[in-house]
C-alpha cells in the first residue's frame, strides 16, 4: 500500500471521523457558497422587517414572501441566512488566525530549532511563559488595551495560538537536528535554507497540522466566546457568538431558537474539526496508536 | 528547596514587572491617561486639573515609576464606578470566583478520574469508546452557548436550580463561602457545571493516555506476579504513578478555570471578578481592569509554585 | 517417580497482530521436577519469556493462550479462573524480571513493596510480614535491612534492586521460580555473584528453578537441563552436560560455535547464516531450515520430536552424537 493509501485508509477506520470529515466539509462548502443560497442576507438593515421579529421556527414572513425555517431574531433577521453569515465569518476569522498563526510560530520554532543557542532558549522562555497564561486572559489583555474590531480580533487570535505552534515545530525539527545525516548535509555545504526547506520542515508539518486543526478550532470557539461577551467581532459582521449572544434576552421567554441554532451551528463546526484533528493525531503519530 | 522558592519568587516579580509594563505601555500609551484617572464625563478643565495634578506631562518612564511605586505600597488606583480602590474591590470579589472555580475543579476531577482509568482499562469497550467520543463533544461545546442551555433547561423548563446570582453564604476560614450552604450549592451548581465541563474532558483524554502508557509498564505487571488483587494494582499501583503527571496539569488548569470563569460568571450573573471585569471593561473603569490582570497574574504564578512544590512531594525521585 | 512439578504439553500462545495472529509460543512441551532447575535458552523473539508468562497466566489481549495445557502441582492453569490463577501467583510460583528499574514501583517504597506480596496471600499483622521481609533481605546479602525497607528503589543499585526481587521471589515460599533474563541488564561482576546467589537460595529452599536466558554461559554453570528454543519451538532437550557436549540440534551447534570463548582466534568468528525470522512470516515445516546447513527438500514438512535417551530433539537429521570435540571441552563452560 502507497503512504498515501494507508493514511486514508487508517484515517477512515474511525467511523467518527469519516463523520466528522463529511460534516466538515459540508459546513465548509455552505459558508462559501452562502450568499447564493441564503434566503436573505442579512447585513441588508433595508431588508429587514421588524414586524417580522421573534417568529418561531416555521412562520411564513408578515408579508407572505419567505417562510423562516428556524424562526427570526430581534430585528426580524431570517436564522437560516443570519447563521449562514455568521458561519462565513466565523469559519474565515478562525482559518485566517490560525493560518498565519501557524506559518509565524512553526517559522520561528523551526528556526529556533536550526540555530540553537541563545535565539532557541529565549524564545523557548517567551512561549513557556505564555503558555502558562490561559488564552482567554491573554485576549482580553489584548482587546482591552488595543480596542475592539475586525482585525484587533485576529490579532488576539494570532497572539494566542503561535506559541503553540513554536513549541511544536520547534521539539519536531529538534528530532531532525538531532539526526546523524543533518551533519551529513552540513558536511555537504548544503545551504541552509536548503537544509530548513528540504528536512526540517517536512518533519515539522505532520504534528503542525495535528495541533493546527485543534488550534482553529479553539480559536474558532474563542472567538465567539468574545463575541458573545460584546468583545469580538462588530456587530456590523455578526458572527456566531454575538447572534447566541442577541438571543440571551429572549431565551427567558421560551423564544429560544435565536440563541440555539447558531450555538448548534457553532458546535458542529468546532466538533468536526475536533473529530477529525483528533483522528489525524492517532494516526499520524505511531507512537499513541493503541 | 529553598533556592527553588527563590528562583520562583524571583522569576515571579520579573514576569509581574513585565506584564505591568505591558498593560501599562498598553493602556497609557494607546489611550490618554487621563482617562484612566478621570470620571469620562469630566469637562475639559477637570482634566487639564488632573493631568498637571498626576504629573502626566511627566516623560513615561518617571509614570511608569510613580505607577510602579503605588503598585508596590497597594494602590492601584481608585476605580471610577465604585469610587473605592480597584484593589479592595476586586479582593471583594475573589472568594466568589475561586469557589465557583474549585467546585467546578471538584466536579471535574471526580467525574473525570474515573471515567478516564475506566477508558483506559478497557480502551476497545463499547464504553470506552463512548467516554471518548463524549469527552471530544465535551471540549467542543462552546461553553457560553452550554451555559444558556444549562439555564434554559434546569431553570426555566425544569425550575430544579436558580438560574442566576450568588446564594447565602456561610463563613468560613474567615471568608464568605457560599457553597457549604444548601441554597448556595444550588446557585453555584450550574454555572460550575457549565465551567467544569471543558476540563472535565481534558481530565478524562489525560487520564486516560496516562492509563495506557503505564498499564505496559514493567512494574504493573510485576505487581500481578506478585498475586496481587486488581483492585490494589489499579488502585495503588497504577493511580499513584498516574497521580504525579495528573496532579500537575490539574493544578495548572486551576488557573485556567479562574480565568475561563469571567464568561460563566457573565452568563449566570455570578458576583465574583470575572464579571467584575467584564462590566469593567465596558465601563472603561480601567484601574479595575489593571488590578484584575495584575492580581490574577499573581495567582497563576502562585498556583505554579505550589504544584511544583507538590509534584516534589509526590515524586520521592525528585526529592 | 514422583509426578512432575510442572508438566507443560503443546503449549501456544498467540498474539492477534495487524495482519493476523502471531503464534510466539508454538507448542512448547517440557517437565520439571521438584527442585529442578531448567534453563530455558534462545534469541529474542524465541518465545521464551513468553512461554514464562504464559505459565504465569499474564499474557494480556491481544495475547491468548490458544492451546496446550499446563499443569502444575497436578492443577490445571489453562483455562482456569482468574482468581486461581492470582492465588498462585507470588505464592506458589514467582517470577522474577529483568530490568530491575522498571519493575519496582518507583512511587511505592520497598517496605510496601514487599509486605503487600505477603498480605496478598496471608493475613498476618504487618509487624510480622516487616520481620519476614527484613529477614529475606538479609537472606539476599542486603545490609540493614531495616534501614533500607523504609527506602525507594531509587535508592538502590542495579544489583541491589534485584536481590529485591528476589528476595520478594522467595517471601512466600514458592515451589517455582521463574526468572526472565534476571541478570542481562546488570554488570558483568555483579551477575555472577547474583547468579551464585540464586544457586545456593534456590537450592537450600528446594524451589525449582526456570531460568530464562540468551546466554548459553549463564546456564551451564547454573541449570541441570537445558531447553533450546528457536521461534516459538523447543527444538531440543536434555541434561546440560548432555546438550553443550554434544548438541543433536543443528541450531544448538550454532549456537555454541558462535561463543566467542569457542572460537580460536585470528580467525573469523563463526556465525550462524542469515537472521532469525519474523514469526508473522515462517517458512512451512522447520522454522531453522532457511539457515541450516544440512538442510534438504523434506525439512519443508515439521518435523516430529525424535526421543534418544533421555533427550529430546526436533530434527529428522540429527547430528551424530559423536566424542567431544577437541576445542570445545573446557571452553564451552567459561
Amino acid at each position: 500500500m502507497s503512504p498515501w493509501a494507508r493514511f486514508r485508509a487508517d484515517f477512515a477506520a474511525s467511523r467518527l471521523a469519516l463523520f466528522g470529515l463529511i460534516v466538515l466539509t459540508l459546513i465548509l462548502v455552505v459558508a462559501l457558497i452562502a450568499p447564493w443560497i441564503a434566503p436573505q442576507n442579512p447585513y441588508d438593515l433595508g431588508k429587514l422587517d421588524l414586524m417580522d421579529a421573534r417568529l418561531p421556527p416555521g412562520s411564513a414572513a408578515m408579508d407572505g414572501g419567505l417562510v423562516y425555517r428556524l424562526g427570526t431574531d430581534g430585528q426580524g433577521r431570517d436564522m437560516v441566512s443570519a447563521i449562514l453569515y455568521g458561519l462565513r465569518v466565523s469559519l474565515l476569522v478562525g482559518a485566517a488566525s490560525g493560518l498565519i498563526a501557524m506559518v509565524i510560530g512553526g517559522g520561528l520554532g523551526i528556526v529556533a530549532a536550526y540555530l540553537g543557542g541563545r535565539f532557541e532558549q529565549v524564545l523557548m522562555r517567551i512561549v513557556d511563559i505564555q503558555l502558562g497564561f490561559p488564552a482567554i486572559l491573554v485576549a482580553l489583555i489584548l482587546i482591552a488595551t488595543l480596542g475592539k474590531g475586525v482585525d484587533k480580533v485576529i490579532i488576539a487570535l494570532i497572539t494566542v495560538q503561535w506559541a503553540y505552534y513554536a513549541r511544536t515545530a520547534r521539539s519536531a525539527a529538534l528530532s531532525e537536528r538531532n539526526k546523524e545525516y543533518m551533519d551529513a548535509a552540513r558536511g555537504l555545504g548544503l545551504g541552509r535554507a536548503s537544509i530548513v526547506l528540504r528536512h526540517l520542515l517536512p518533519n515539522a508539518l505532520p504534528p503542525l497540522i495535528v495541533v493546527g486543526t485543534v488550534q482553529i478550532a479553539h480559536a474558532i470557539a474563542l472567538e465567539a466566546t468574545l463575541s458573545f461577551l460584546g468583545l469580538g467581532l462588530p456587530t456590523t459582521e455578526p458572527s456566531l457568538g454575538l447572534l447566541i449572544s442577541n438571543g440571551y434576552e429572549f431565551m427567558l421567554s421560551g423564544k429560544y431558537w435565536i440563541s440555539v441554532y447558531p450555538g448548534i451551528a457553532l458546535l458542529l463546526t468546532i466538533l468536526s474539526i475536533n473529530l477529525v484533528g483528533d483522528q489525524l493525531r492517532d494516526v499520524l503519530n505511531p507512537r499513541l496508536a493503541k | 528547596m529553598l533556592v527553588t522558592i527563590l528562583r520562583r519568587l524571583a522569576q515571579t516579580l520579573l514576569v509581574l514587572a513585565v506584564t505591568s509594563l505591558l498593560v501599562f505601555v498598553g493602556i497609557f500609551m494607546v489611550g490618554d491617561p487621563v482617562e484612566m484617572l478621570v470620571n469620562p464625563q469630566a469637562d475639559h478643565e477637570e482634566r487639564e486639573r488632573v493631568r498637571v495634578e498626576f504629573g502626566l506631562d511627566q516623560p513615561m518612564w518617571v509614570q511608569y515609576g510613580r505607577f510602579i511605586g503605588n503598585a508596590l505600597s497597594g494602590d492601584l488606583g481608585n476605580s471610577f464606578v465604585y469610587g473605592r480602590p480597584a484593589i479592595d474591590v476586586i479582593l471583594e470579589r475573589m472568594p466568589a470566583t475561586l469557589e465557583l472555580a474549585a467546585l467546578a475543579m471538584i466536579i471535574a476531577v471526580v467525574i473525570g478520574i474515573p471515567l478516564g482509568l475506566y477508558a483506559g482499562l478497557k480502551p476497545d469497550g463499547r464504553i470506552a469508546r463512548g467516554i471518548m467520543a463524549g469527552s471530544i463533544l465535551g471540549f467542543s461545546l462552546p461553553t457560553f452557548w452550554v451555559g444558556l442551555l444549562l439555564i434554559m433547561v434546569f431553570a426555566v423548563q425544569l425550575g430544579w436550580l436558580p438560574s442566576t446570582g450568588r446564594g447565602p453564604t456561610v463563613s468560613a476560614l474567615g471568608l464568605n463561602i457560599s457553597i457549604l450552604h444548601w441554597e448556595g450549592l444550588k446557585h453555584a451548581l450550574l454555572p460550575a457545571i457549565n465551567l467544569a465541563l471543558f476540563k472535565l474532558s481534558l481530565i478524562i483524554r489525560l487520564t486516560r493516555a496516562q492509563v495506557r502508557e503505564n498499564v505496559m509498564l514493567d512494574y504493573m505487571r510485576f505487581a500481578r506476579a506478585k498475586g496481587l488483587a486488581t483492585r490494589r494494582v489499579i488502585g495503588v499501583h497504577l493511580l499513584k504513578n498516574i497521580m504525579i503527571p495528573l496532579v500537575t496539569v490539574i493544578g495548572l488548569e486551576l488557573g485556567s478555570v479562574i480565568a475561563f470563569a469571567i464568561v460563566t460568571e457573565s452568563i449566570f450573573a455570578w458576583p465574583g471578578m470575572g464579571k467584575l471585569v467584564i462590566d469593567a471593561i465596558f465601563q472603561l473603569d480601567r484601574p479595575v481592569v489593571v488590578a484584575y490582570l495584575l492580581i490574577t497574574v499573581a495567582l497563576f504564578i502562585l498556583i505554579n509554585l505550589v504544584v511544583d512544590l507538590l509534584y516534589a512531594v509526590l515524586d520521592p525521585r525528585v526529592r | 517417580m514422583s509426578a512432575p512439578l510442572l508438566q507443560v504439553q503443546g503449549l501456544v500462545t498467540e498474539f492477534g497482530t495487524r495482519d493476523g495472529a502471531v503464534r510466539a509460543v508454538n507448542g512448547v512441551s517440557f517437565d520439571l521436577a521438584e527442585g529442578e532447575v531448567l534453563g530455558l535458552v534462545g534469541e529474542s523473539g524465541s518465545g521464551k519469556s513468553v512461554t514464562g508468562f504464559s505459565i504465569l497466566g499474564l499474557i494480556d489481549p491481544p495475547g491468548r493462550i490458544a492451546a496446550g495445557s499446563i499443569r502444575f502441582e497436578g492443577r490445571e492453569l489453562v483455562g482456569a479462573p482468574p482468581e486461581a490463577l492470582r492465588r498462585l501467583r507470588g505464592h506458589r510460583i514467582a517470577m522474577i524480571f529483568q530490568d530491575p528499574m522498571m519493575t519496582l514501583n518507583p512511587v511505592l517504597r520497598v517496605d510496601t513493596q514487599m509486605v503487600e506480596a505477603i498480605l496478598a496471600h496471608e493475613r498476618i499483622p504487618r509487624a510480622q510480614a516487616l520481620e519476614r521481609c527484613a529477614e529475606a533481605l538479609h537472606r539476599v546479602g542486603i545490609a540493614s535491612p531495616g534501614e533500607r525497607l523504609a527506602q525507594y528503589p531509587h535508592q538502590f543499585s542495579g544489583g541491589m534492586r534485584q536481590r529485591v526481587a528476589i528476595a520478594i521471589a522467595l517471601l512466600n515460599r514458592p515451589s517455582l521460580i521463574i526468572a526472565d533474563e534476571p541478570t542481562t541488564a546488570l554488570d558483568v561482576t555483579v551477575q555472577g555473584q547474583i547468579l551464585y546467589e540464586m544457586q545456593q537460595l534456590v537450592r537450600d529452599a528446594g524451589t525449582a528453578l526456570i531460568w530464562i536466558t540468551h546466554d548459553l554461559a549463564v546456564v551451564a554453570g547454573l541449570a541441570e537441563r537445558i531447553a533450546v528454543m528457536y521461534a516459538g519451538r523447543v527444538v531440543e532437550q536434555g541434561s546440560v552436560d548432555a546438550v553443550l557436549d554434544a548438541p543433536l540440534h543443528p541450531y544448538t551447534r550454532g549456537l555454541l560455535d558462535s561463543v566467542p570463548a569457542n572460537n580460536p582466534p585470528g580467525i573469523a568468528l563463526r556465525q550462524i547464516p542469515g537472521m532469525t525470522p519474523a514469526l508473522a512470516q515462517l517458512p512451512p515445516g522447520c522454522a531453522f531450515a532457511p539457515r541450516c546447513s544440512q538442510a534438504a527438500a523434506d525439512c519443508s514438512r515439521e518435523p516430529a520430536v525424535q526421543r534418544i535417551g533421555a533427550r529430546e530433539v526436533r530434527c529428522i537429521r540429527p547430528l551424530q552424537v559423536t566424542a567431544p570435540a577437541a576445542h570445545s571441552s573446557g571452553e564451552a563452560r567459561p
